[in-house]
């Protein structure tokens, strides 16, 4: 009879009996995702509150794939739990010196933000659309369904005047104002879960929250370049294919395309050294400090781990694509290269926190090896195997692909 | 007839009657229980030197509280400790020592054995192992549901219906005495055999132990032979510094001892 854990969990030294590698694939992507959200966030509200004009395109659809990704971020968490069914006894019973707890509470906060802001950004659209179907005459199922969604989604909002709309744009700055610091909480409380395990000396650091928020960033801009390239280049695409007098050539569209991503690598940059910087002064700190965990933590980073700190997180995840953003003349091909390693790179630093502190035992005398169900064999494996976070990683684009349906996140728009 | 008010004004009496009633019932029975039993404080003692590394604990552990014989966790194992002549530390714990420690070879891996001869030995000793029953046990402090919690008599105890299988009691006690039961799907650890101690019996892995190097007691009655030895004599707890307030005492603790 297995023991949970035990399939993945190969022991080396001395190894408590009951130690496995219990938080595994799973609560590596629970942090990846809140991250990916927390960072698309921010994006957005760089030109919401900040006004930043150039990453108005960015904005509106940072916003609706950071919720996108919002509505999928508990799904890995659901997915390792043992008992996934009783899930909701954190609302029942939340016992609250536990950082897991107020899970459920921070994260539907900001989710009604999250979605509030989208509401004030797609009002106009909601009403215009509601008002078209309304009029029309015999209108198809589909089309009934669309107006009967349409209206209730303005939720009986139907004043578009001037004055009106104004007012949406004040409510969606103040909204977006009030979203970064929650942003940054729901993930800098996931580092938080980690940073504040006393028993495990490499996540006990009050680093950690600061970390991840930055990391978090990181990880979210360079999602929302990518998904902002591949939608710009369909769309390109589709000018060429169709003859119809669309509103921009396809050299406009790369034009755009090319001065936003430009831009918006600036800031990609600038939250990439603060990530790496913050998570080299805590390697230094831990080696300078050397206290008794550091004669393990040591086999395990500069050992047993460094392909996966050092080669994959710092040089192929960090370093390259910094070195391939500053280049000058970034184009679009080398942009696609370094935002795939740059999240790459966090989630390997995901990785390395998240199972790279499991890879010692509590004894500080012997290690564990993961190793990641890739085929699976009953349920425990696929959930918490490749296949269970390949689910993770899907589900937010369906979701996506889904609201564009019935959000216009990829037209050009003249308002905000 | 009944008027509505006169209604209203019926049933709100008989609720705040029964209200009432209620609170003086529960006001009375927890003062009565609370003269019945006066709160214990259970701790335990392990004398290292009289463990001759025989498992029997660990196998009456497993039978007595319902943890598969087979699986590879346990609530309570015992460690050996060797240190040779050259400064090398061999530590291990084959199966958690369920059937004791039959071979002289030293456990690294899966199925990597290091051979030991007698004369390089310097010195050697067992260490049992168990739940702490933390003082300040930080398996709670993180619970999210509040599946895990302290009695009143300081056990540290899992609600198997409330469990959600998180796992965050496991990783935050760094003791490593947690896993998930394989049957049941939810944390599992030792709980001193609280059924069994709270009826006036010994904990399974005590009565087992033909040496005597397992003791139970009450910290709360200054009589109690267990309490007066903690009391007088010197003994060690495991992992002071992470501020658990462990409450397994040992007699003969060594560094080694992880
Ligand atoms: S030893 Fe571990 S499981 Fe037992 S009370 Fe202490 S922290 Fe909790
Ligand atoms: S595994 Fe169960 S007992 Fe442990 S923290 Fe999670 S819910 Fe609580």
């Amino acid at each position: 009879m297995e023991v949970h854990g035990e399939v993945w969990t190969l022991k080396e030294l001395f190894v408590y009996p009951n130690e496995y590698i219990y938080w595994s694939v799973q609560i590596v992507m629970y942090p990846f995702m809140t991250g990916l959200v927390a960072g698309a966030f921010v994006l957005s509200s760089l030109y919401h509150v900040f006004g930043i004009k150039q990453l108005r395109e960015m904005a509106r659809f940072s916003l609706v794939l950071s919720f996108a990704l919002l509505l999928a971020a508990p799904l890995p968490l659901l997915f390792h739990l043992l008992q996934p069914t009783r899930a909701f006894n954190v609302f029942l019973t939340p016992h609250f010196t536990s950082a897991i707890a107020a899970f459920g509470i921070v994260f539907s906060g900001y989710m009604a933000i999250v979605a509030s802001e989208i509401w004030f950004v797609y009002r106009k659209h909601f009403v215009t659309q509601a008002l078209l179907l309304r009029q029309k005459r015999d209108r198809s199922l589909a089309e009934s369904l669309l107006h009967l969604l349409y209206s209730v989604l303005t939720l009986g909002a139907y004043d578009i005047s001037e004055e009106a709309l104004r007012k949406d744009e004040q409510a969606i700055r103040w909204l977006a104002g009030v979203g970064i610091p929650v942003a940054c909480f729901l993930h800098g409380y996931a580092g938080f879960i980690f940073g504040s395990v006393k028993a495990n000396a490499l996540w006990m650091t009050p680093l950690m929250p600061v970390i991840f928020i930055m990391s978090a960033v990181v990880s979210g801009i360079a999602l929302c370049m990518l998904s902002y390239i591949v939608v710009m280049e369909a769309r390109r695409r589709r000018v060429s294919d169709a003859f119809a007098p669309y509103q921009m050539t396809r050299e406009q569209i790369r034009g755009v395309e090319l001065q936003e991503v430009t831009i918006t690598a600036r800031y990609l940059v600038f939250f990439m050294i603060f990530a790496i910087s913050l998570e080299l002064l805590d390697l230094v700190f831990r080696e300078y400090t050397a206290l008794k965990s550091w004669d393990i933590l040591r086999r395990v980073i500069y050992g047993r781990d460094f392909l996966n700190i050092f080669i994959l997180q710092y040089l192929v995840g960090n370093l390259v694509p910094f070195a391939l953003l500053l280049l000058p003349r970034l184009t679009i091909r080398r942009a696609v290269v370094s935002l795939l390693l740059v999240l790459f790179g966090v989630f390997m630093m995901r990785w390395n926190v998240v199972i790279g502190g499991q890879a010692f035992s509590l004894s500080f005398s012997g290690f564990m090896h993961y190793h990641l169900p890739i085929v699976p064999h009953d349920l425990d494996t696929f959930k918490e195997g490749a296949l269970g976070a390949a689910v993770i990683l899907v589900v937010p684009y369906m979701l996506f692909w889904l609201f564009g349906k019935i959000l216009p996140v990829f037209e050009p728009e003249e308002t905000h | 007839m009944l008027t509505r008010r006169a209604f209203i004004r019926r049933v709100l009496q008989t609720i705040s009657g029964a209200l009432g009633a209620a609170s003086v019932a529960a006001v009375v029975f927890r003062r009565r229980a609370a003269a019945n039993t006066k709160t214990a404080r259970w701790a335990f003692l392990v004398d290292t030197y009289k463990c001759v590394g025989c498992g029997f604990c660990v196998k009456a552990c497993k039978l007595e509280n319902d943890v598969p014989y087979e699986a590879n966790a346990t609530r309570t194992w015992v460690e050996r400790y060797i240190l040779t002549k050259k400064g090398e530390l061999l530590i291990d714990t084959p199966k958690g020592a369920r059937d004791g420690f039959i071979s002289p070879n030293v456990q690294l891996g899966k199925n990597t054995y290091r051979e030991v001869k007698p004369d390089e030995i310097a010195k050697a000793f067992f260490v049992p192992k168990l739940c702490n029953q933390c003082e300040n046990p930080p398996c709670v402090q993180v619970c999210p549901v509040g599946a895990t919690y302290q009695t009143e008599d300081g056990v540290v105890l899992v609600d198997r219906k409330w469990c959600i299988g998180c796992g965050y009691c496991i990783m935050a006690c760094p003791y490593g005495v947690r896993f998930f039961h394989p049957v049941y799907r939810v944390a599992d650890k030792c709980n001193f055999c609280y059924h069994r101690i709270s009826q006036g019996m010994k904990p399974a892995c005590v009565e087992a132990c033909p040496f005597g190097a397992r003791l139970i007691g009450d910290l709360s009655n200054p009589s109690d032979p267990v309490t007066q030895y903690i009391m007088t004599q010197r003994v060690g707890v495991l992992k002071e510094d992470y501020g658990t307030k462990p409450q397994v005492y040992y007699v003969g603790l060594s560094k080694e001892v992880r």
